[in-house]
């Protein structure tokens, strides 16, 4: 089971470019997510790792070997299409076997590897069905199982759960995960959506703009975001942005003017003084994920700092309750217990753990 | 079939029956306009002579007579041989089915090439084939009868099949390729990670999805190649001649009596193929005229 290694890949169409120069390493079994919105070229590059595409520069590496030049059957690799792509006319079992019959493999041995792979997926009911009788769940698992029974060094995703409906996404989300579990092959899989690549991956590659902004394990990207991109891309509500000036007072202090309210005046905690001083007198971006913002009492910790602002907007969720109020010309999400809760237009006492804000520059887009 | 719009809610009452009634007269009016002809044709060739000259147009046949039948398939005399239209029928059969065969399979290659395989300048290679199906038949003729000439083909049935294929494939290539387009290039990318090459993908993916093409094409180009007439007069000598030139040599003979009867009959023998193709592949052709409009 090789890893993959991508060496300063670069993708040009005429003048535009839509990779520019990326550069990731898989370690062997990983599990690896490229997230980024569409167009960010992370479907390209997987067409690149698969050979379905050419590259105009760099290497692509599958365990040692250059397969530059590779065509897609001779690279080992498997992979699962965002439309499945089952051939239409073929039965499941006829689906799932075509490529060993090309490949011409013994007649035993293919029916070996169908049966391991239509029970580990349990698709042996409808085996005999053509690909138009099934739902699309079914669809998916027929999908995976053809890209299973080659037994490839590494697999490839193309948004395979983006067809699915939500209760559907989230079973066959957890059937993947227990898969390369089970198989500890190495797989990149390619999605838009950043909870999917959260649950999934071992590692994320966010990427935007034919660049890659971060690859590091979710946690990381999560509490640790390199830039405001990959910071306001990944969780669900979106971290909350605000701009403030930095300001010495008794310590650091960020101040968020407000229409028609005080200024509030966000303490720094120790950790980030040293960074944050560098920008005395000067605006930086504010990041405070949802759930760092509460109601008095929904967290400790040290670093707390209370605010008042109204309440605009309720959005109850179920276990949470979020509340939507402006700071600083910005709309800012707190989820709070929903027994905090307080209907909209009343005056409200916030809590924010300054400890785990982010504060990026405003310019570059990089974390301070 | 039934599908899901034929039980929406209609309004009712003495108009909407009335309307109805009108519907279904005007409709019948120009079904019996469309089947006189055909009717005039079987009735007119199952008359005796006798009973044409005294009987009106549109009568039944008093005493039913297969004389005009057999006269017509193996005795009517065609110029100045008088074996009926049976050696033309089968020369014709010689020339359709190599003809449809060979330009429908191109075309399908040619069409799976030009959407799933493209390489620089298949757009306008596409392009020139189309205009080739804009190209009037009278335009190639002479052209035609001078390369024929150079491949020792003048005037014969290998002959008049190449000029049927050259001419077809703008057609059939324009059906595969529509056909093609519509087909997701995620299947053949598949397809190559699963090992296939170029004519595996083609024989084992494609064809199989293209049946109703298929249907459509081969209606189409039996259609084109059995009742041309121009092409057979043109580039085929008296032995060679397919049924159409035939068919006018007994018809548009200027000796003898007009037995009426007979033409009637051999005109009904000569468009018999086509009918019976169309009843057995035209279930494919609405459903191939129709494929791609919606996704399958």
């Amino acid at each position: 089971m090789p890893g993959v290694s991508l060496r300063n890949i670069w993708k040009r169409f005429g003048t535009t470019e839509v990779l520019k120069g990326i550069s990731l390493d898989l370690e062997e079994g990983e599990f690896v997510v490229l997230v980024g919105p569409s167009g960010c070229g992370k479907s390209t590059l997987l067409n690149i790792v698969a050979g379905l595409e050419t590259l105009s520069e760099g290497d692509v590496l599958i365990g040692d070997r250059v397969v530059n030049d590779v065509p897609p059957k001779d690279r080992n690799i498997a992979m699962v299409f965002q439309s499945y792509s089952l051939y239409p006319t073929k039965t499941v079992r006829k689906n799932i076997t075509f490529g060993m019959e090309i490949r011409r493999v013994e007649k035993a041995h293919q029916d070996a590897a169908l049966r391991s792979v239509s029970e580990l997926l349990h698709i042996d009911p409808y085996l005999e069905r053509k690909p138009g009788q099934l739902s699309g769940g079914q669809r998916q698992r027929v999908a995976m199982a053809r890209a299973l029974v080659r037994d490839p060094d590494v697999f490839l995703f193309d948004e395979p759960l983006s067809n699915l409906d939500a209760k559907l996404r989230i079973e066959m989300r957890t059937e993947i995960k227990k898969l390369h579990k089970r198989l500890e092959k190495s797989i990149i899989y390619v999605t838009h959506d950043q909870i999917e690549a959260m649950t999934l991956a071992s590692r994320i590659a966010v990427m935007d703009a034919g660049h890659i902004r971060q690859f590091a394990p979710p946690e990381e990207i999560y509490e640790s975001p390199a830039d405001l991109f990959v910071a306001s891309f990944i969780g669900s509500p979106p971290m909350n942005i605000v701009r403030g000036r930095v300001e010495q007072d008794d310590g650091i202090r960020i101040t968020v003017e407000n229409d028609g309210g005080p200024a509030i005046r966000f303490p720094v905690p120790e950790k980030f003084a040293a960074g944050a001083s560098a920008y005395l007198g000067k605006d930086v971006d504010l990041g405070l994920r949802p759930e760092t913002v509460t109601a008095e009492g929904g967290q400790t910790g040290s670093d707390l700092f209370a605010f008042d602002r109204p309440i605009e907007l309720v959005e109850p969720t179920g276990p949470d309750t979020m509340l939507v109020f402006g700071l600083g010309g910005q709309e800012v999400i707190a989820r709070v217990r929903p027994e905090d809760a307080r209907p909209a237009g009343q005056q409200f006492r916030f809590v924010a753990n300054m400890a785990k804000a982010k504060l990026f520059d405003p310019e570059t887009g990089r974390r301070i | 079939m039934s599908g899901r719009t034929d039980d929406i809610v209609r309004p009712k009452g003495a108009r909407q029956a009335v309307l109805r009634v009108l519907l279904f007269v005007i409709l019948g009016l120009f079904a019996a306009y469309y089947l006189l002809p055909l009717f005039v044709m079987v009735s007119t060739s199952l008359k005796t002579l006798e009973e044409i000259r005294t009987g009106t147009l549109v009568s039944l046949p008093g005493t039913v007579t297969f004389e005009p039948w057999a006269k017509a398939w193996s005795a009517a005399c065609v110029g100045v041989k008088c074996e009926g239209l049976k050696p033309y029928f089968w020369n014709s059969v010689l020339i359709a089915v190599p003809g449809v065969a060979i330009s429908t399979f191109l075309g399908a290659l040619a069409g799976y090439a030009l959407t799933k395989w493209r390489f620089r300048g298949a757009d306008v290679i596409f392009g020139l084939m189309l205009f080739g199906a804009f190209i009037p038949f009278q335009v190639i003729l002479l052209p035609m009868a001078r390369t024929l000439g150079l491949l020792g083909l003048a005037g014969t049935i290998p002959g008049l099949i190449l000029v049927h294929v050259v001419y077809g494939l703008a057609f059939t290539t324009l059906f595969f390729r529509n056909f093609a387009v519509g087909v997701s290039d995620s299947i053949v990318q598949a397809a190559k990670i699963d090992g296939a090459g170029f004519f595996s993908i083609f024989f084992r993916i494609l064809v199989p999805m293209a049946v109703p093409t298929f249907g459509v094409t081969v209606i189409w180009q039996f259609t084109q190649i059995w009742n041309d007439f121009l092409f057979g007069v043109a580039f085929t000598s008296s032995d060679s001649n397919p049924v159409t030139v035939a068919l006018n040599n007994v018809v548009a003979t200027s000796t003898g009596v007009k037995e009426y009867n007979v033409d009637m009959a051999a005109a009904i023998l000569a468009g018999l193929p086509t009918l019976l193709v169309y009843v057995i592949a035209g279930r494919y052709f609405v459903r191939g005229l129709a494929a791609g409009a919606v996704k399958g």
